[in-house]
């Protein structure tokens, strides 16, 4: 299989298997009376890691934070930082610091107390708190609102107090639970690179909670899907995007096409899979399926290529007609329906502005991809 | 609003004030009167101001009810927003409805009924009444008054700035006295001030709970009108009419000032 790209290509730990794990969850359950919030979990984070924990809510994604900050006790299993067994140790011992989702700013200091707060409690000397929060404040661009208070910021800024604040101590690890959630889309994206600069400067190991899919592939390094409080699969966004290891995750992150059907034949390099509905489908990486398996052929739609005379060269070529059509500027979303009944979704960059080969409703369409653009699933 | 002002409007208007100021204003008129007849108009005057200040009775009756007040709004405050913290912070625990059930209670209450129970208990115990038994029964009447105020303020209290505050390195205990105190104040003083009010002019529980050289402000007064109004007993009522009004204006002009400058001030964050 050929090597998926990475961001940071220098940076990857989590292939080193002499590489010290930073941040261990050990079989960690967590039950809320009869409900499982997290269920015999282990996950490795590694140190100066951007990690995403990336789900619907309910997963266990906060309570996994909640844990390694120190306001739940995991009832079962363990949670190791740096070698160091964290059960029983409280939140005002732990050296992890969170932005909070409400940002939790304390309504009656002005911001530069408001970042002060917890060098005050460490007992650093006077001049060394208004050294750091000056610094502080210049990271985050707030310095001329340090006298104010938080009611008088707006979200954005109230977004950065918050995020300064809880830098300020220089934690271990910095926990961000939805951090972008309260602000606008355009805002949101500017702060996504602004994190990802911040966490390269301070040389910080970041823990992040999101439920947004692409904020988690733009600033992670690897991201942790999760389910019902069981991770679904760690990997680069890259790996988790190209290479999904279920049909949960092939759902949750993008979009895809999904053919069920049968292995219906192995050869050395190629397999051929029969779909239920009746197409015939040949791919390069099938993995360990075996001839006759039940499994999912997953495409995403913009490895699939639409055109209206069926392409000669193509190992894959399905016929239908044209059902839908979004035009988004950037892109056009073809949505097919194959004779067979199945719908594909397919999407074609829009890098011309005058397409040559145009579709439109109820055209007769061929929909054709490489062997090697889906992934088998057998799971 | 389209208002026009018809003669049923103005009526029902005259009659509703007249209804609830005109025994007030008649008794603020009548303090400066020269009389000694407390109904018959006889010049304006303000003697009865001096001579109340030589009332030593009287100015003895208000030391007391200061005192008992401020005591007893003191401990009730510190006891009602204990309670208030125990109702809303350990919501699992057994039997919570009742005990919540049980400590507000006494708001409705009739006093005639905590008045008797406090003298049984006190009696029983052997507590000779006076001024500790009057400010004991004070902060049983007035807790679940603050209760039920700081309660209300803490059910709206953000729990992750407590959470924020221990993430940062504070201790439960230092938590509690720079983040959650200071966020709660406002209500906290309130409910110190209607404890205070209540304490004031309470007359039943009073007259149930207090012995000899504890006699309050309202007892006494009661106690005078029943020999026959003097025109002191209307001065004395005045002065305390004037105390709450003043107090009740300086609150809420001072809610108010920080109501619109909060808002001018997001005004301005949202414009950035």
């Amino acid at each position: 299989m050929k090597s998926l790209g990475s961001i940071r290509r220098d940076f990857a730990p989590w292939n080193d298997p002499n590489a010290k794990p930073y941040i261990q969850f050990d079989n960690v359950t967590k039950k809320f009376g009869d409900f499982t919030a997290v269920n015999n979990l282990s996950l490795t984070i590694f140190e100066r890691e951007f990690f995403a924990l990336l789900g619907a809510s309910g997963c266990g994604k906060s309570t996994l934070l909640r844990m390694l900050a120190g306001f739940e006790e995991p009832t079962a299993g363990r949670i190791l930082l740096d070698g160091q067994d964290l059960r029983g140790i409280p939140p005002y011992r732990r050296p992890v610091n969170m932005m909070f989702q409400s940002y939790a700013l304390f309504p009656h200091m002005t911001v530069e107390n408001n970042i002060a707060f917890g060098l005050k409690q460490d007992g650093m000397p006077k001049p060394e708190i208004a050294a750091r929060v000056a610094e502080m404040l210049k990271l985050v661009k707030l310095e001329q609102f340090a006298k104010r208070k938080p009611h008088q910021l707006s979200g954005g800024q109230r977004q950065r107090v918050a995020l300064a604040r809880s830098v300020a101590k220089r934690p271990k690890v910095l926990l961000l639970d939805e951090p972008l959630g309260a602000l606008d889309k355009k805002l949101r994206e500017e702060t996504q690179f602004e994190l990802m600069d911040l966490q390269q400067k301070l040389g910080l190991t970041f823990v992040v909670v999101t439920h947004d899919q692409e904020e988690a592939m733009t600033m992670a390094d690897r991201i942790a899907i999760l389910d019902k409080g069981e991770v679904m699969q760690v990997a680069t966004p890259p790996e988790v995007y190209e290479a999904p290891a279920s049909r949960f995750v092939a759902h949750f992150v993008g979009n895809v096409n999904m053919f069920e059907g049968k292995v219906a034949e192995r050869t050395a390099k190629t397999t051929r899979i029969s779909g239920a509905t009746g197409a015939q489908i040949v791919v390069e990486n099938a993995g360990d399926a075996a001839a006759g398996a039940d499994i999912v052929f997953a495409i995403r739609p913009e490895k699939i290529k639409i055109s209206s005379k069926k392409p000669a060269d193509a190992i894959n070529a399905l016929e239908g007609e044209v059902y839908d059509i979004a035009y988004l500027g950037d892109m056009t979303v073809y949505h097919v329906r194959l004779d067979d009944g199945q719908m594909v979704r397919a999407s074609t960059m829009n890098a011309a502005r005058v397409t040559e080969d145009p579709l439109s409703w109820n055209d007769r369409a061929w929909v054709s991809f490489r062997s090697d653009a889906g992934v088998v699933l057998t799971r | 609003m389209n208002a026009t002002w018809s003669r049923f409007n103005i009526t029902s208007i005259v009659l509703g004030f007249a209804f609830l100021y005109l025994p007030i204003v008649l008794l603020i008129v009548f303090s400066f009167n020269e009389s000694k007849l407390v109904t018959v108009w006889g010049g304006f005057s303000t003697k009865w101001y001096v001579s109340l200040f030589h009332n030593q009775g009287l100015m003895d009756a208000a030391w007391v009810t200061a005192r008992v007040g401020v005591i007893s709004a003191t401990v009730a405050t510190v006891l009602g927003t204990l309670a208030a913290l125990t109702l809303t912070r350990y919501t699992r625990f057994r039997g919570r409805v009742l005990f919540s059930g049980m400590v507000f209670a006494p708001l409705v209450m009739p006093e005639v009924i905590t008045g008797l129970s406090l003298l049984l208990l006190f009696v029983a115990v052997g507590l000779d009444r006076g001024f500790l038994t009057v400010t004991l029964a004070h902060i049983t009447l007035t807790m679940c008054f603050v209760a039920v105020v700081v309660q209300s303020r803490l059910v709206s209290f953000d729990r992750s700035l407590e959470e924020a505050a221990m993430d940062l390195g504070a201790t439960p205990v230092k938590t509690f006295f720079q983040i959650t105190l200071p966020v709660i104040m406002p209500a906290i003083v309130s409910g110190w001030m209607l404890a205070f009010t209540l304490s004031l002019d309470d007359l039943v529980i009073a007259s149930f709970t207090s012995g000899p050289g504890a006699t309050t402000l309202p007892m006494k007064i009661y106690s005078q009108v029943r020999l026959g109004v003097t025109p002191e007993i209307n001065a004395a009522c005045t002065i305390l009419i004037a105390v709450v009004a003043v107090g009740v204006i300086i609150a809420s002009l001072a809610n108010k000032r920080r109501e619109v400058q909060r808002q001018l001030d997001e005004q301005a964050a949202q414009r950035g």
